[in-house]
């Protein structure tokens, strides 16, 4: 049998290397042409404790981690018990015979470890694993063996003793006997492709985009985009720190904003609540800067090893007061990277603060994206003020150049309602043009673009974020079935693009598919006068697609019936 | 203000210790331009809130960039400041509850990294804005506002705590004598590394403190102020803490630590250590 999609778990126990087996097998696949997505889960503790991770491979774009295993590859006996559900009728369980064998017909024990010490590399069972799995789907061994020469590429002890796991692998589950199909070869995606994780992709966003500074504090699951600026952000007119708190992060950013630098920091939802009140000082005080949120469950310390999108609210109103921060969602690992880019510009653009939001599912997502062209990134600087001093710096209803210390202009920068040179002032007139100045500048943020199709269906579909992918799988199955629907989606949140805000208004029911309990983005556009309806769900995973279609018919079928008020 | 702003509508009261702070800090960013030949525009004085915040709103005269921002976050907006722009003069103004109890945190930090700021704190015992209730510096037992029958936390001692933080300058000023003041403040603005001047700098509605400070012979009381001697080894650390414990208002640099390399410093070393690749070698770097 012949199949086009490969969905492969890894569950263990912290420190098994049950991410770096996922992750080593979508490298492998995709470098041979295969498109590929992981999601990780991780577990709580930093020795031990439950966790999986999840390879899909697939001869077309992945969009989603995959409802069911093909193959659930259990390193214990927890993991065993804790995932055999998932494994679809016909698939396999490849189990470490070390541990008591389960009494189940799909389960292969494979004695990792042991085969792995027998090609002369103890550290090697994650080929031993993979050289199974490529018997199972049939793939040619000769892909893996070409990675594992790439990967060790100079020390041939290494690389004979990988290739060597991989081959008992191989024909350990040879013996069993069992296939589960054909992977049909990789049709190599036209143009260059990277092999990149969300967080990756948005850290390279902003520094395509001109990032010169980069303060934050470590905090799941953002932390890899502070590591990965102090080690590539450092150089001349360029620094990345770590700061004691999200309150100095904040309050650093704004310092080096107004001294002219592009500033951005990473947190996710603890370390945005601290941020709130710097935030509304950059609003108004009128001062760029970038701060990402990636999102983990909520509130206070909540899921911090979970995915959710509960921080939708918080990343719109993030600030007490008359406030309104721009806000950008990046739905897959490649929005990521064009997110981050068009984050940073908006901040220049509209001198002030604009919120990224991305989220866990994203942020350790390996994903194959077509190779950004950096030729093709514009880079947005904000219009620096090069006059004469004596300079109104607030003069005006509407965005004016900015002053940069060490150049003319010289002002305060005032979080007090000011007047036009930046002093403090109580004057009635003077807080109705400042705030009228500072939303008037959203309008420059009206660009974003969205995606359309089936316009002309009464009932549309229109996730946001991170649900972006089982959304659209979930879409497309359901327009091959002939449901009648449309799809909207874009990335910018706050300000919707007008026109997609305009079509959206004249639809009987947008239905919202979204993780968190209250439907954030549902009541979010009902306060634009669309009719929205969530589907939630608030398990700290993804939706299954399956689970999704169901649900969007059952609400589809109900605005029909009339019995969605929306 | 370049001018007298008619919209401004903040005043400080009559007699506040203030208006000598800000007459001291004209005085020393003046010398410094005249001195180092930069203009006015590359000092940047960051305020906290507070009456004493304020003081960035009534320069005389050039005018210096200026960040009056939230309350208790000078200290690590003018971090930002600095570590983006280490060409820049930048001077912290901000008062007892601004600095030491809201913004408290953020001195150690800035001590550890010998952030190459100065800072002028304002200290009147209470919060003026606010109207009067205690601060961390208020003494124990006060009646204030906030403490209607007497304030029942201990007073911290502000110079105490910054050598005991490792902040490698250290003064103490007093606001109804501008030209010393200014000295310091000079002092501490040429001082490579983190210098804090602290200032008794009385509220005159909420905690007239001019009695206790300059004394009143009339009713016999003596003065609490005094010159720290000429022989005092401001680089002594155990002399330092000698003279903060010894009671009343000490006048001049208490503590210097000389040579210790400063954040600017360290922040140079490292970009020696970590040459910057360009996007397109990071986006390489990615390619399957
Ligand atoms: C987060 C926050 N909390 C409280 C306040 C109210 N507030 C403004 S100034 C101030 C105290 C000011 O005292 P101090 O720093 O000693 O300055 P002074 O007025 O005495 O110069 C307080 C509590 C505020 N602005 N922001
Ligand atoms: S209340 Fe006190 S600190 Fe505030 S202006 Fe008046 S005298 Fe100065
Ligand atoms: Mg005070």
């Amino acid at each position: 049998m012949q199949t086009r999609d490969f969905v492969v778990r890894f569950a263990g126990e912290g420190g098994q290397g049950v991410v770096t087996a996922a992750e080593m097998l979508a490298r492998a696949a995709s470098s041979v042409g295969y498109h590929v997505q992981t999601f990780a889960t991780f577990p709580s503790q930093i020795m031990g404790g439950p966790t999986w991770t999840q390879t899909r491979i697939s001869t077309s774009p992945v969009l989603s981690p995959g409802d069911d295993l093909d193959v659930l590859v259990a390193l214990n006996h927890e993991a065993y018990q804790g995932h055999n559900e998932e494994v679809r009728s016909g698939g396999v369980i490849l189990h470490d015979s070390e541990f008591e064998s389960p009494d189940d017909e799909r389960a292969i024990g494979v004695p990792f470890d042991e085969l792995a010490k027998q090609a002369g590399e103890a550290r090697s069972a994650n080929m031993v694993i993979i050289g199974a799995l490529a018997h199972l789907v049939d793939m040619p061994l000769a892909f893996f063996e070409d990675f594992v020469q790439k990967r060790f590429a100079g020390r041939e002890g290494i690389i004979a003793a990988n290739v060597a796991a991989l081959r008992l692998g191989y024909e350990h589950a040879s013996d069993s006997e069992v296939q589960i199909g054909q992977l049909e070869p990789p049709v190599k995606p036209e143009g260059e492709q990277l092999l990149i994780k969300g967080n990756e992709a948005l850290s390279m966003g902003a520094i395509a985009a001109g990032l010169d500074f980069y303060v934050g504090y470590p905090i799941s699951p953002a932390t890899p985009v502070l590591l990965f600026m102090e080690r590539n952000l450092v150089g001349p007119g360029k620094f990345a720190y770590q700061v004691s708190s999200e309150i100095e992060s904040i309050a650093g950013l704004l310092g080096a904003g107004f001294a002219g630098k592009k500033a951005m920091t990473a947190t996710s939802g603890p370390g945005l609540s601290l941020m709130s009140e710097g935030i509304g000082l950059s609003w108004i005080a009128e001062i760029p800067l970038l701060v990402i949120d990636v999102q983990r469950g909520g509130p206070a310390t909540g899921l911090p090893t979970k995915t959710e999108q509960s921080d939708l609210q918080a990343a719109l109103h993030p600030a007490h007061g008359d406030v309104s921060i721009p806000v950008i969602a990046p739905g897959t690992v490649e929005e990521c990277f064009y997110g981050g880019v068009m984050a940073l510009n908006w901040s220049e653009r509209y001198q002030g603060p604009v919120i990224l939001l991305s989220e866990m599912s994203l942020a350790e997502k390996a994903q194959n994206i077509p190779k950004p062209d950096l030729g093709q990134v514009v880079s947005e600087s904000r219009e620096v003020y090069t006059g004469t001093n004596g300079y109104l710096r607030y003069d005006g209803w509407e965005l004016s150049p900015m002053p940069i210390p060490g150049g003319p202009g010289a002002y305060v920068a005032n979080g007090s309602e000011h007047d036009a040179m930046g002093d403090t002032t109580h004057l009635p007139e003077r807080h109705v043009q400042m705030t009228e100045r500072r939303f008037s500048k959203l309008k420059l943020l009206e660009d974003g673009p969205f995606e359309r199709v089936n316009g002309d269906e009464p009932i549309a579909l229109m996730t946001w974020g991170g649900s972006k992918g089982p959304s659209i799988e979930a879409y497309e199955d359901l327009i091959t079935e002939g449901h009648k629907l449309a799809w909207y989606y874009t990335m910018c949140l706050n300000p919707l693009p007008p026109a997609l805000l305009e079509e959206l208004r004249s639809k009987d029911l947008v239905i919202v598919p979204e993780l968190n309990y209250q439907g954030q983005f549902s009541s979010y556009l009902r306060s634009l006068s669309v009719k929205a309806e969530s589907i939630t769900q608030f398990t700290g995973l993804p939706f299954k697609v399956r689970e999704l279609k169901k649900r969007i018919i059952a609400l589809a079928e109900a605005c029909k019936g009339g019995k969605v008020a929306a | 203000m370049t001018t007298k702003n008619p919209e401004y509508d903040f005043k400080w009261c009559p007699g506040c210790g203030d208006f000598g702070v800000r007459r001291a800090l004209e005085f020393a960013m003046a010398e410094r331009i005249q001195k180092t030949g930069s203009a006015m525009e590359s000092n940047v004085v960051v305020a906290g809130i507070g009456c004493s915040g304020n003081l960035v709103h009534l320069l005389e005269g050039p005018q210096p960039f200026g960040f009056h921002g939230i309350h208790g976050r000078s200290l690590p907006i003018a971090m930002g400041t600095k570590m983006a722009r280490p060409d820049l003069n930048v001077v912290v103004v901000a008062g007892d509850g601004d600095f030491l109890s809201i913004g408290g945190e953020h001195i150690g930090p800035q001590a550890a990294r010998n952030l190459n700021i100065c800072a002028v704190v304002m200290d009147n015992g209470v919060y003026g804005l606010t109207k009067g209730q205690s601060s961390p510096t208020t003494e124990l037992g006060t009646n204030t506002s906030s403490t209607p029958y007497g304030k029942i936390e201990e007073s911290i001692n502000p110079l105490e705590l910054y050598l005991t933080l490792g902040v490698s300058f250290i003064a103490s000023g007093f606001s109804g004598q501008p030209r010393p003041l200014a000295k310091l403040i000079a002092q501490g603005m040429d001082h490579p590394g983190f210098s804090i001047v602290h200032v008794q700098s009385p509220c005159t509605t909420y905690n007239d403190t001019y009695e206790i400070i300059k004394g009143n012979s009339k009713k016999g009381i003596e003065p609490s102020i005094w010159e720290l001697p000429e022989d005092h080894d401001a680089s002594d650390k155990q002399a330092a803490y000698g003279v903060v414990r010894s009671g009343g208002l000490p006048i001049g640099v208490v503590y210097q630590q000389e040579g210790r390399p400063t954040l600017d410093d360290r922040q140079a070393d490292l970009r020696e250590k970590a040459p910057l690749k360009s996007a397109q070698e990071l986006l390489d770097a990615f390619q399957l």
